[in-house]
């Protein structure tokens, strides 16, 4: 009879709990220490992981990229993680090519991606990348911490991690985020 | 004046409920006629006065009385008069009082409807009514006013949310809210059935037709938005795991998990303890979707105003019905005696099978949900459930719902064998498997599965209702006079399980859409899924309170070269919000979908995004089909005569036919 009880009350047990966990949640949400809504990168502050990946091919895009080359580049640079498939990708298209006529260095990393079809997609839109590698499986976007396509990282000249934006980049972002930490970052 | 005609009313109707709740309860306990009569009167007064407050934000949003700020925030002159309308509750104030009025509502039928119910039974799940409505009234008063005015009043409104100036939309939220709000009666009928210490067959009658009701309005209500988000936020899909679809899966899926074991409370008065359980958690289930959502502790495309100081009033209230109904479940519910004892293999034991698998569903899609923040405020780290982990976890789950559920009907109470009812069934099984077999030598193993069960449902749904007529083994006249002594409630659960096997045909389908991202100049043509796509021209269309842009495409088959449709998908932007809306073209021939979305315009060309989507709006109609069967099931005569008078009326129609 007393198991039965227990067995019974177990509702109530897990009903306890999961209130507890959303009043913490929302009581900490009040003082703002705590966000649900932000896409935290566990790269900021820190080197880009090791690994090497080959180029996209064909022309300029023959060498691939590796992780030490972006462990100190000696001067800032954007990474762009991006595919073909991705209708973001083509809405920031433009801004990444005006960013790259402005001199910023520009490296892409395309994600599950076939290479066809990523020199098809350059092609039609444009190509800012001064630097292709192919990430097909999509090991390295996992290494990275990447949420999904489009997503862009800046990189100091020391190799630091300095910033990342998930989702298409706008003249609003760049002026409001990227160009302020362009200047700390130089 | 007619808003603070509307306050007011707000504040009588949190009055009264209290006195239902007070009272009902109180004069039950005490077996006081006097204030167990008083209970139906209170429950119309109350849902009068929530009427009357309604009415009045209705009319301040009719006559765009800005100095609501309401209206001010959410509609404005040049508003259509139906988006003025359904404006009232496409914000968060408005939504919260059409669900006060949905919950009056409820207890204003108990209240017309229950007069076959035991007098103390009725006054007491017209109590534990008022008891919940008070709460949320309480809440709609404090925290969260529909009809705080600002002085001085703005020129002109900011109008309604483009998103939601859409018929499909302007009337999702009353159908899905009517089936959320809807379980509060099995709920007050679990409560007060706690209270009063007993749970039986008449228990499973009465219960079962509002649940019923209810999971209609619920499954009517889920299509609908997910059928907005299709043809509306032009992705391209229809259900996207998102936190505020699954909380309206939820309560679906215990719903529905409700609706089948109340059939065994009824005829076998076994699963008692169950089904109370269920009921309480399918109500808890609804109020937590309706409300944490609205907390800004998911994340969520729904926009809705996120405050958690609101929040944490909510979790109070939630705290106090949910953790209330649980304590007295946990305190009360040993009282229960179980009874009806049964082979695992019966009808009951389908039933149970049924209930386990859903709920089991249902427990995977709530941890995928609430996984994220419980990860973060723990872990401190943010992660995502998505897609992937739903589609790896649901359909293993939902494969044998689907597989049992059409040998559960066919299944005789109490004690089964297998074997003849699967001979039974033998020509739905060949059927579902030639099917499932061509499917895979095509399309592979997954498709072919899905393909092969949904046909199964259907087939089973059918042959259930063949075996009951014995077609094609008596004579065809005597078949049809079976046939029409059939109840409606069995044509009604073969048309509700053949009806889901309609929807999942659709889901299959579009598992197998195909679509293509492409940036097109006028002139230029597209090859995608067997279809040419050219793109004619591209021109501006003015609305009333939005600019359009308008492209017109002709798809012809590739094959034939025949012209199959002319297409305008367009965006539309709307200069007060400073928002921009897609407006998606579909064409369908009831097999397949062609879908075009709009994107961005460069360099003389637009990017388009085209989709071929096989059997698509099969989800929407099998979900109306499966409301159909609910509503033919409601109709039926046993579940619209009250329980005393039940038995002479079966005893004069005669035992013709067992009954389901």
């Amino acid at each position: 009879m007393n198991r039965r009880r227990l067995l019974l009350g177990l509702p109530l047990g897990v009903v306890a709990v999961a209130a507890t966990g959303w009043g913490v949640m929302l009581a900490r949400m009040r003082e703002g220490e705590f966000d649900p809504h932000t896409l935290p990168s566990p790269l900021i502050g820190r080197h880009v992981p090791d690994f090497s990946l080959p180029g996209l091919g064909g022309g300029s895009f023959a060498s691939g990229i590796t992780g030490t080359e972006l462990q100190k580049p000696g001067r800032p640079m954007l990474v762009n993680f991006f595919a073909s498939w991705c209708v973001p990708c083509v809405e920031e298209a433009p801004v990444l090519a005006q960013l790259a006529h402005q001199g910023l260095p520009l490296w892409g990393i395309t994600y599950k991606d076939a290479p066809d079809a990523t020199a098809a997609y350059l092609a039609s839109h444009g190509n800012p990348y001064a630097r292709i590698a192919v990430d097909r499986p999509g090991r390295v976007a996992i290494d990275w911490g990447v949420y999904g396509v489009p997503e862009t990282y800046l990189i100091d000249a020391a190799g630091i991690v300095r910033w990342r934006f998930a989702g298409a980049l706008t003249n609003t972002v760049i002026d409001r985020d990227l160009v302020p930490l362009l200047r700390t970052a130089s | 004046m007619i808003p603070e005609l509307g306050h007011f009313a707000i504040a009588l109707a949190c009055v009264i409920a209290a006195a239902q709740a007070v009272l009902s309860i109180w004069g039950a306990h005490r077996g006081d006629a006097r204030l167990i009569a008083a209970a139906p009167a209170l429950a119309l007064g109350q849902f009068i006065a929530v009427g009357l407050s309604f009415l009045a934000l209705v009319w301040s949003g009719v006559v765009s009385d800005f100095s609501v700020m309401n209206v001010a925030e959410y509609s404005s002159a040049l508003t259509p008069l139906l988006y003025k309308i359904t404006g009232t509750w496409g914000n968060h104030e408005g939504s919260i009082l059409l669900w006060c009025l949905i919950l009056s509502l409820c207890g204003a039928t108990i209240a017309v409807f229950g007069r076959g119910l035991p007098s103390a039974l009725r006054a007491r799940v017209i109590g534990v009514l008022g008891a919940v409505s008070c709460g949320f009234l309480l809440f709609t008063l404090t925290a969260s006013d529909p009809f705080n005015r600002i002085w001085p009043p703005p020129p002109d409104g900011q109008g309604v949310n483009p998103l939601l100036q859409d018929p499909g939309l302007a009337f999702h939220p009353p159908i899905l809210y009517a089936g959320y709000v809807g379980f509060s009666i099995a709920f007050a009928f679990a409560v007060a059935s706690l209270i009063e210490g007993r749970v039986d067959a008449a228990w499973g009658r009465w219960v079962r037709p509002w649940t019923l009701a209810a999971w209609c309005f619920l499954t009517c209500g889920i299509a609908l938005g997910s059928w907005w988000s299709y043809y509306e936020l032009g992705w391209g899909g229809y259900w996207f795991w998102d936190p505020v679809e699954n909380a309206s899966l939820l309560p679906w899926l215990t719903g529905t998990a409700l609706l089948h074991s109340a059939i065994v409370v009824e005829k076998r008065e076994a699963l008692k303890i169950w089904s109370v359980l269920l009921a309480i958690i399918t109500f808890s289930l609804s109020l937590s979707g309706t409300f944490l959502v609205r907390s800004g502790l998911l994340n969520s495309v729904h926009a809705f105003a996120n405050d958690p100081t609101r929040g944490i009033f909510i979790l109070a209230l939630l705290g106090i019905v949910i953790g209330g109904s649980l304590l007295l479940f946990a305190l009360r519910a040993p009282v229960l005696v179980p009874a009806g004892i049964f082979a695992p293999i019966s009808r009951e034991g389908a039933l149970v099978l049924n209930n386990i698998l859903l709920c089991a569903i249902a427990a995977v899609v709530l941890v995928g949900t609430m996984y994220p923040p419980f990860v973060q405020l723990l872990f401190g780290q943010q992660i995502s459930v998505g897609k992937p982990f739903f589609d790896s976890t649901v359909i293993p789950l939902a494969a044998p719902v689907m597989a049992a559920m059409g040998l559960g009907p066919v299944l005789s109470w109490k004690r089964a064998a297998l074997a003849p009812a699967l001979i039974r069934l033998w020509w739905a099984a060949l059927a579902a498997l030639v099917v499932g077999l061509i499917a895979a030598h095509g399309l592979g193993a997954i498709p072919a599965l899905g393909f092969g069960f949904a046909l199964w449902m259907v087939l089973s749904a059918a042959a259930e209702l063949v075996e009951r007529g014995r077609l094609f083994r008596v004579p065809l006249s005597v078949s049809w006079a079976r046939l029409r002594q059939l109840p409606r409630a069995s044509y009604g659960a073969a048309i509700g399980h053949a009806g889901l096997g309609v929807t999942v045909a659709g889901m299959v389908g579009m598992s197998l859409a195909v679509h293509s991202i492409q940036l097109v100049k006028p002139g230029q043509t597209v090859a995608l899924g067997g279809y040419r796509w050219m793109l004619v021209s591209l021109h501006d269309q003015p609305g009333p309170n939005w600019m359009g842009r308008v492209a017109t495409l002709q798809v012809n088959d590739a094959a034939s070269g025949r012209l199959v449709a002319i297409m305008h998908p367009g965006k539309r932007s709307f200069p007060l919000q400073q928002t921009t809306t897609t407006d998606v073209s579909i064409k369908t021939n009831g097999l397949r979908d062609l879908y075009v979305a709009m994107g961005d315009e460069r360099g003389g060309g637009v990017v388009l995004r085209l989709h071929v989507n096989p059997l698509a709006p099969w989800i929407w109609f099998g979900a109306l089909i499966m409301a159909i069967g609910g509503w033919l099931s409601l109709s039926d005569r046993r579940l619209r005569i009250g329980a005393p008078l039940r038995r002479v009326a079966t005893a004069r129609r005669g035992p013709v036919v067992p009954a389901e």
